[in-house]
């Protein structure tokens, strides 16, 4: 009788705490064991972050932690083997780091810069990023430049922060939420416990995507919208909102710098800078306050003079004769021409629509004002009795993100946000720390090749936010000095580089060739790779006298991915049930609007096999080759492990600023800043592996302004500068690019053949342009948007080997408007041909209405090569299952600009996936009903666990026995 | 007598399939386990699953409407399969309104599926019985547990709290006033098999702009008035 059952009377029953890591959210779980065994993971109820709910990824761990596509041994290709055909053999770990740590030590006392590091999903960039700038390569970077840096750098270079982990939606109080494009994959629990709430509160949410489904299918309106034309939505909702007052005035005035003056004389070096005053200025500030206002009684005068009452609008000439205007005045005619008939041409809205849409933001914001009884003071000493909020909130990420215009789209939505008045406000958007930070933050990249040097750390950061052209990573010819050219006058804001690019730029030796390419969790033979089955190509390509043109490929990963069959090295890394991990104020945290958050992982199983997590792998390296972080002056090995180094690691000596912020100082009694506190682990542990510090409420809001939050965070070293993060409506960063590059500005300059791009894209103020290849491409004989969408049940690639999760997703459709079969010949279900200009795949259609006419769609990264991620070469994933990146190129055809441009937003780098056009037709009768492209199939590897049989029946406990 | 059910709000439901993995997961190793997988790396494969979300759409383009549905016992009042059972392994319990199988006496044949107009009994090809959700009977009767636990797996775990659990004949319980306030219904009621769950609608809001509320003394370009002055001929200088 199942009433007298009681689950945990069996086996031996333990329970520990982790964070989850079936997708990039960091929720906290709770891992049941029976036996040994994972029986139940279930979210933990007091975790910040997820407030006991788990996805179905999370609630999924058991099947990524037994899968058949683990790896389990160090392997290395087999003498005489081709690379490429899976053939490996099994060799020790010591052989692994010794193979490894000789050839490095070779490359860091030659050129440290034939060494690439690249990151895929991993949340570890505080380490690896420390490990690139101690063996000194500057070619190192994460998975960004290829997921959403537009998002990133688009709203940090506008606002001072950006979505996800550095801000979001407040969905307690907002009244009106709109979300703009896919989004489902990033703080997705969160978002769904905020939604949920929201809705049942009586909010409204409207959802403007070119496909209705996720989130969107709960809105109460849909927006349906062709792909890659969300800036010019954008920006005729903000011309309409100016055009009828419905702006936030006060706000603009005090907050931002749309009352500031620019100078507005072409002839000028500093046109379209900010007039400088000339006053006092304090020291080593980020941005001095020496900027003018235009007074209505008294004309210039110095910005937030109390009882000043600027003008937003109008042309003004200053005593010496300079014209001037205020920045607000420039946005307004930038906008003149963007009206809602304008856009309703290029986006498929209707005109009514977006006025409507305009108008409903302007008038909740305005007229649901929510003000807390909370007192703060600014950062020129006003008092306020009271924080103030506009109810309208805003989400976005890739679809905004991964176009080649997102990075002026997402300018747009900054400042569509900012003029409603909703950043760091009540109901509005809201930071999470360690944002606000400056605009630009104050890290930045190393700034020519002298920064790179044997046998030494690399001068600079291994990744920073550029303010000003002496900013760039640039040679004296103005070439990039990076293998994927971040940070060169070809992509200036690549703030978290072109992972996209490496593969084929160390193929083409352009910049230079490089020895050896350590990847870590990136899928770069499959589904984080553009333009797929060239790429795969050039990994096995060789040059004249038979060797391969990337000489060394290191794979680390957990499992049988597409990528670990080219590898010349493998290194098993460890589930995330089986490893230590931080969520670093480092790097980046999980923090709260309420404050800082940061959190760990703790092992609740022993490790599979061999597999080592990559972090202890990094830190053996890093000792063997004697980097000074990780080694004592006399060349002693400093940390045992990574838990060690995690605990002792300080960012210099005596800093105080480790990895962790929770429990520091000797008996943990600290926070954010103190010394190592040598059971800082347990600390966490104890604590359900999360530390939160909530925030005064006074702290908590318009924290880009609010004197007392930017002291706290100066005290404890979350910042450099306590002053004041005015908004960039008008971005001078920008500018000071665009004058470089037309000549006007004094030092660097861009080569020729991009000033013209430099120049055109580096505007001050948001514009809408067609994404780039569509101008090079002939759209009419590829008419269609091509997208993916994200499937909530599956992370990217990860989750094909789970045999749970597959069983919701072992393969896709070409989802589309009946209109397109209709159009084209073909029936729902009908096998047909994708075809870009650059390749063709052939998938099975299915029709819906719920999808833009113009737009085809699949989920991301379903399909599989055969074989890979443990799965039989039969399986659906490789015969029904395909892969849209097969038609993505990953370099933008030739043009004035340059022949190896990355298909890329030239601002700041972000691959643009979602630019891509095609054409559909039906395949053909003969045909074989299997997609194509097809590959040989990768064979089991050694270590790797037979497949099991066609049943499996998991129960914990039992299953091993 | 009390009947335990499921409430699931169609206007929250954001079809992540937590509800489905989480109870794979609860009861591949409970009382109802396990959920086999059949043929888990390869081609088609297919599994035992007590919960499963369907997602269909509503109307052409672009008035469409998509609708994530998530689907299991509905622990009926009236259940068709269990009279239809010819072993009595099918049953209703008397204490909560849980319907169940006694996989000690199903023979596999398969007549509760055939009589249930819902389509949610699950065979287990392998074991060859009948499986189905238990709304996680040995976790909601588990007096060591606490009572934030003591609820089914894919209630804890939804993200959108979409799934209500409780009683459905007390009047006061959360989810008979979920039922009475939001319009509640049940499916296919015309069946006579009085569905203890009961799904909650889709609710719009809507916004009526009034055009008064755009035009507003308020407005801050009113502020911005730059009218300047000349010294052209106005008629004070013209006309007498």
């Amino acid at each position: 009788d199942p009433v007298s059952f009681s689950d945990r009377a069996i086996g031996r029953v333990e329970v520990k705490e982790t964070t989850c890591y079936m997708c990039a959210c960091r929720c906290g779980i709770r891992v049941h064991l029976r036996d040994g065994e994972v029986r139940y993971i279930e979210g933990n109820p007091k975790h910040p972050l997820n407030q006991g709910v788990i996805c179905a990824k999370g609630s999924s761990g058991i099947m990524k932690q037994y899968s058949p596509a683990r790896l389990t041994r160090p392997l290395r290709r087999k003498p005489g083997a081709e690379r490429g055909a899976s053939d490996f053999e099994v060799i020790s770990w010591e052989e692994a780091f010794s193979v490894l740590a000789e050839r490095l030590e070779r490359l860091r006392a030659e050129d440290p810069k034939r060494f690439a590091l690249f990151t895929g999903r991993d949340q570890m960039q505080a380490l690896t990023g420390l490990f690139a700038k101690q063996f000194g390569t500057p070619n190192y970077a994460a998975h960004g430049g290829f997921c959403s840096v537009n998002m990133a750098a688009g709203l940090i270079y506008t606002i001072g922060g950006s979505f996800w982990e550095f801000g979001g939606p407040d969905l307690d109080r907002a009244k009106l939420f709109v979300m703009i494009g896919t989004a489902e994959d990033h703080h997705s629990n969160p978002l769904k416990i905020a939604i949920s709430e929201f809705k049942r509160r009586g909010g409204r949410f409207i959802s403007i995507n070119p496909i209705r489904t996720g989130y969107s299918a709960i809105a109460d309106e849909w927006v349906a919208i062709r792909p890659g034309t969300d800036g010019a939505l954008l920006l005729a909702l903000i011309h309409e909102i100016i055009k009828q007052g419905l702006y936030d005035r006060d706000f603009l005035v005090q907050y931002t710098n749309a009352a500031e003056l620019v100078v507005d004389d072409p002839e000028r070096e500093d046109y379209g800078l900010f007039f400088r005053a000339e006053m006092h200025v304090e020291e080593g500030c980020f941005d001095p306050d020496n900027k003018l206002w235009w007074d209505r009684e008294v004309g210039p005068i110095g910005t937030h003079t109390p009882g000043a009452d600027p003008r937003l609008l109008g042309a003004y000439k200053l005593d010496d004769g300079t014209p001037v205007k205020p920045s607000f005045q420039l946005l307004k005619e930038r906008v003149e021409d963007y009206t809602p008939e304008w856009a309703e041409r290029i986006t498929g809205i209707p005109a009514e629509t977006i006025r409507r849409l305009a108008h409903e933001m302007g008038i909740t914001a305005r007229d649901q004002k929510i003000e807390l009884p909370i007192q703060w003071t600014d950062c020129w000493d006003n008092e306020h009795a009271s924080v103030t909020g506009n109810p309208v909130a805003f989400h976005a990420m890739r679809g905004l993100a991964a176009h080649s215009n997102g990075f002026q789209t997402i300018r747009a939505l900054g400042i569509l946000m900012t003029v409603l008045g909703t950043i760091d406000r009540p109901g509005g958007f809201r930071h999470r720390a360690p944002f606000p930070r400056p605009i630009p933050p104050c890290p930045k990249p190393p700034h020519g090749p002298e920064a790179v040097q044997p046998n030494t750390p690399l001068d600079g950061m291994p990744l920073g936010w550029p303010a000003r052209p002496e900013d760039l990573f640039v040679d004296e010819q103005g070439e990039a000095v990076r293998l994927d050219k971040a940070f060169s006058w070809e992509y200036p804001l690549s703030v978290h580089g072109l992972m996209h690019n490496v593969i084929t730029n160390a193929w083409r030796g352009d910049p230079y060739p490089i020895d050896t390419l350590l990847l870590f969790m990136a899928n770069m033979a499959w589904n984080s790779t553009m333009n797929t089955s060239a790429v795969r190509e050039m990994l096995v390509d060789k040059d004249e006298n038979g060797e391969y043109k990337i000489p060394f490929l290191v794979v680390c990963d957990a499992f049988s991915s597409e990528m670990v069959a080219f590898a010349d090295l493998v290194l098993p890394d460890t589930t995330y049930l089986e490893r230590h991990d931080v969520f670093s104020m480092l790097d980046r945290p999980i923090s709260e609007f309420d404050g800082p958050v940061d959190a760990v992982r703790i092992p609740v199983v022993p490790p599979k096999g061999e597999c080592k997590p990559f972090q202890d792998v990094l830190i053996e390296l890093g000792t063997r080759l004697g980097l000074p972080a990780f080694v004592s002056e006399d060349g002693r090995r400093k940390y045992r492990d990574y838990p060690d180094f995690i605990v002792n690691y300080e960012t210099s000596p005596g800093s105080g600023i480790g990895f962790l912020a929770g429990w520091r100082g000797k008996g943990g009694e600290k926070f954010l800043k103190g010394e190592p506190n040598p059971r800082q682990w347990e600390m966490y542990a104890s604590n359900g592996c999360v530390y939160h510090h909530e925030l005064p409420r006074s702290y908590q809001y318009m924290r880009n302004w609010n004197k007392g939050y930017l002291h706290w965070a100066r005290a404890h070293s979350m910042t450099r500068y306590a002053e004041p993060i005015v908004l960039h409506v008008y971005s001078e960063v920008l500018q000071r690019f665009r004058l470089a590059a037309q000549g006007k500005r004094p030092g660097r300059q861009p080569p020729e053949r991009l000033r013209q791009r430099v120049a055109t894209h580096f505007d001050p103020l948001p514009f809408y342009y067609e994404p780039l290849e569509t101008g090079l491409i002939d759209t009419h004989r590829y008419p269609l948007n091509a997208l993916t969408q994200r499937p909530m049940a599956m992370y990217h690639s990860w989750d094909s080997q789970n045999a749970w999760l597959r069983q919701i997703h072992s393969h896709n459709y070409l989802f589309m408007s009946p209109r397109v079969g209709a159009a084209n010949g073909f029936d729902d279900g009908d096998w047909v041909w994708v075809e870009s200009p650059h390749g063709k795949v052939r998938c099975q259609c299915r029709f819906s209405e719920a999808v833009e006419p113009g737009t085809v769609w699949t989920w991301n990264a379903i399909g599989k090569a055969a074989g890979a991620w443990g799965l039989s070469a039969q399986a659906d994933e490789a015969r029904k299952g395909f892969l849209l990146n097969h038609l993505i190129a990953e370099e933008l055809p030739a043009n004035p600009a340059g022949a190896h441009l990355s298909n890329a937003d030239p601002v700041t780098g972000q691959a643009a996936w979602f630019d891509l056009r095609v054409r559909v037709y039906k395949a053909a009768g003969d045909e074989p009903a299997v997609t194509s492209p097809q590959f040989a199939p990768m064979p089991r590897l050694p270590g790797q666990e037979r497949r099991r049989g066609k049943w499996q029946a998991y129960v914990a406990g039992m299953f091993k026995k | 007598m009390t009947q335990l059910a499921l409430v699931i709000d169609l206007n929250v439901c954001v079809g992540c399939q937590a509800c489905v993995t989480s109870c794979k997961q609860w009861n591949t190793s409970g009382w109802a386990g396990p959920l086999v997988d059949q043929n888990p790396y390869d081609a088609e494969p297919s599994g035992t699953f007590f919960n499963r979300v369907q997602t269909f759409e509503i109307g052409s383009f672009p008035d469409t409407e998509t609708v994530h549905f998530p689907k299991s016992c509905l622990h009926c009042e009236e259940p068709p399969c269990v009279p239809v059972c010819p072993t009595g392994a099918s049953y209703k319990r008397a204490d909560n309104g849980v319907v169940l199988v006694d996989y000690d006496k199903c023979i596999g044949c398969k007549y509760c599926s055939w009589a249930c107009p819902y389509g949610v009994r699950e065979v287990d090809v392998q074991q060859r019985v009948m499986k189905k959700c238990t709304l996680c009977i040995e976790r909601i009767t588990d007096e060591s547990l606490t009572e934030r636990e003591r609820k089914p797996a894919c209630v804890l775990a939804c993200p959108t709290s979409a799934r209500l659990f409780g009683d459905v004949h007390d009047p006061n319980s959360a989810v008979s006033v979920a039922i009475r306030e939001e319009g509640g219904y049940q499916l296919m009621s015309e069946w006579g098999t009085k569905p203890s769950n009961h799904y909650l609608p889709r609710r719009k809001i809507r916004r009526h702009l009034d055009p008064d509320e755009i035009i507003r003394v308020d407005n801050p370009l009113r502020k911005e008035d730059l009218t300047t002055y000349t010294d052209e001929e106005t008629l004070d200088d013209v006309t007498w």
